[in-house]
């Protein structure tokens, strides 16, 4: 990061995500056109855990998937761990979200036909990394997330805490700027997500992983450190959570 | 390494659909299946036909007399009939004689080597009491016979004396001797022979007995068997009572020359020379070469009409795999989508599914070919040819395999590619 080879004294308080003025409209039909999001100004600094909360329809999606880069903005900038998203072109997007991006969704996303050990790798192909080293690493991730003894199961032969985890791994491999969750406990009886969220936090504290959780339960978000309140494609409040740790 | 791991879960995926990757894969296999089968049998027939005739003797021209074309009926689905009309049967004018013989080989002295003659003198029953032999008789002249390459067991050949003569001696096979005198050879030899020919006993004294070359073509068992009994050329035609001419011979090329354009060349000569006046006959020349390569050509030509049905069976299975493959695609919209969030470019998700794409087709291609082999060994067996799998045939599969994978495998995976990650992730 710096090529200088000093240590940087701000690197601890840099900015891993910073979005200023970010517009997002959809043209439906040629009169009419849809503005989800009106102007984001955000910033989350590495080793953060923030949260971003929000009802149905008010944008909250979107912004992940601008934060995520599988969508661009229709106007401001965002710069991504030092990199100007919006310049990059699709084959450069899809680097950036294999390297500095690690995705937990809802719905796991797992390929169903192979292992668990598999999906742990899939980030680590498109990057190109050697077969031995990405079983070792998936291996790693895995044993971290308490998977060790289940990596030869396909996803169908593991429960919804257990896939959870998986997708954790998987996001982990590439060692990302962030880790992007949509709503990672959605699917999850209470007990099995409070397991999910304590990896979380454990990833934060003890790897100092930058996590950003988009959640539309005020409940989780009080865990973080930061609550990103939107509301109709503004941000319309940012506090502490109540029970940060 | 990419696609290495492509080609791993593309097998798997196979696997995990058997029955809907073989319906897939059912147009290619028939397509590849065939072609490997026709390339295959036609190898083995052209390669048994074309060794075969070369056993015959590649350097042999056939002069025949035939009908000239114009005093044929032609009917209006292509069938030829001979001429009934005038000079329908062959006089005595019409045969080629030994004087024109003589005078071809004057004229064509450096090209032909020896004449070949021969005329039959019927088949029949060779009889002695009980004990009964099948012959033909075939009057032979001295060239002919040295050209057949006959061992002797026991005797004598027929000599140029016995030919001047016009000797009523012959040469019979091992075969016959088996048959007649319980393989005693020797005791054979200057004994008489009585042929049951047409209501008539022919009598000829035995001068010698040669081995049977059994060349693999009979069906018949060893006893029935029915072998040549060779006379001299003098003696066949006095019993037949012909005494005008050939109507068919033999000429032995020298070597190196062409015996396509020497075919030519004869028949010109003898047709300006001695049948320019003749309205019904003339000579047609033929060689052993000609007709190899008109098998072969007749033999292609069947290959290529399969193979433009193979190619349509190819086209439909093309289009079978394109859209197993669009159908794939849009089930897997979701791996799609969690493939470009985790960093795919939209290169890799079109090699990963033109790998699938070829896969599919390899493997559809490589059922085809074994297939193929197997029926091609099936049918060369049943028409008793030895089985001759066609090299180019397996290469050109394979390589058409991969082809149609290709062409019909990019669309499909050029949409898969260009699929909106948003979009595709929030698929149902």
């Amino acid at each position: 990061m710096n090529g200088l080879g000093t240590p940087a004294p701000e690197l601890a308080g840099r900015n891993i995500i910073d979005l200023h003025g970010i517009v997002k409209r959809f043209y439906i039909g040629q009169p009419n056109e849809l503005e989800i999001l009106h102007g984001i100004d955000l910033t989350v600094k590495e080793g953060e855990f923030v949260s971003i909360v929000g009802a149905s329809g008010s944008g909250k999606t979107t912004l992940m998937n601008i934060i995520g880069v599988l969508d661009r903005p229709t106007e401001g900038d965002y710069i991504l761990d030092g990199v100007d998203v919006g310049k990059a072109k699709d084959r450069e997007l899809s680097g950036i979200r294999n390297q500095k991006i690690g995705f937990v969704f809802q719905t796991y996303n797992l390929i169903s036909r192979t292992s668990a050990l598999r999906n742990v790798e899939l980030p680590m192909m498109y990057a190109g990394v050697g077969k031995k080293e990405r079983i070792e690493r998936a291996k790693y991730y895995l044993e971290m997330v308490g998977m060790q003894d289940r990596m030869s199961h396909r996803p169908d032969e593991l429960s919804g805490g257990q896939k959870q985890r998986v997708s954790i791994a998987r996001a982990m491999t590439n060692d990302p700027s962030i880790i992007l969750a949509d709503e990672p406990t959605g699917a999850l009886d209470s007990k099995t997500g409070r397991k999910i969220m304590d990896i979380f936090h454990q990833l934060n504290r003890d790897q100092g992983k930058t996590i950003v959780l988009i959640t539309h339960s005020n409940e989780l978000a009080e865990e973080t450190e930061r609550i990103i309140t939107l509301k109709d494609g503004e941000i319309i409040g940012e506090r502490r959570g109540s029970f940060a740790c | 390494m990419l696609i290495g791991e492509n080609i791993l879960l593309a097998l798997s995926g196979l696997l995990a659909n058997k029955m809907r990757a073989l319906l897939t894969m059912l147009g290619i296999i028939i397509g590849i299946s065939s072609v490997i089968a026709i390339m295959s049998v036609g190898n083995s027939i052209s390669s048994s036909v074309t060794s075969s005739m070369e056993d015959m003797g590649v350097n042999n021209i056939t002069l025949g007399v035939s009908r000239k074309s114009t005093d044929d009926t032609v009917t209006s689905d292509g069938r030829v009939f001979a001429g009934i009309s005038r000079g329908s049967e062959m006089e005595d004018g019409d045969y080629i004689t030994d004087e024109m013989l003589e005078e071809m080989e004057t004229a064509f002295a450096d090209s032909v080597g020896s004449i070949l003659l021969s005329e039959s003198a019927g088949s029949g029953t060779a009889e002695d009491g009980n004990l009964t032999a099948n012959v033909n008789i075939t009057g032979v002249n001295a060239a002919y016979l040295e050209n057949e390459g006959l061992t002797l067991l026991a005797g004598r050949t027929l000599t140029g004396r016995d030919q001047e003569e016009g000797k009523r001696i012959v040469l019979i096979s091992d075969r016959a001797a088996d048959n007649l005198f319980g393989g005693d050879y020797n005791a054979a030899i200057g004994s008489e022979l009585h042929i049951y020919v047409s209501n008539r006993y022919y009598t000829y004294a035995i001068a010698g007995v040669y081995e049977y070359d059994d060349s693999g073509f009979s069906t018949e068992s060893e006893e029935d068997v029915t072998t040549t009994v060779y006379l001299p050329l003098a003696a066949a035609r006095e019993q037949n009572h012909s005494s005008a001419g050939y109507s068919q011979l033999t000429l032995v090329t020298a070597s190196g020359v062409d015996s396509a354009s020497l075919c030519t060349e004869l028949e010109n000569w003898f047709n300006s020379k001695y049948y320019r006046s003749n309205d019904s006959f003339e000579v047609t020349a033929g060689s052993m070469e000609s007709m190899v390569s008109s098998m072969t050509e007749m033999l292609s030509t069947v290959s290529i009409a399969i193979s433009v049905i193979a190619g349509i069976s190819l086209l439909v299975g093309g289009i079978g795999v394109m859209n197993i493959m669009l159908v794939s695609i849009t089930e897997r919209t979701r791996e799609i989508g969690t493939r470009k969030a985790l960093g795919a470019t939209n290169g890799s998700i079109r090699l990963q599914f033109i790998t699938e794409s070829i896969v599919i087709c390899l493997t559809g291609g490589f059922i085809g070919i074994l297939l193929g082999l197997g029926l091609a060994a099936a049918a060369t067996k049943l028409l008793g040819y030895a089985a001759s799998p066609s090299v180019s045939g397996i290469i050109f599969s394979v390589a058409f395999s991969i082809l149609i994978g290709v062409f019909f495998g990019y669309y499909p995976a050029n949409k898969a590619a260009k699929m909106n990650p948003i979009e595709a992730l929030r698929y149902e």
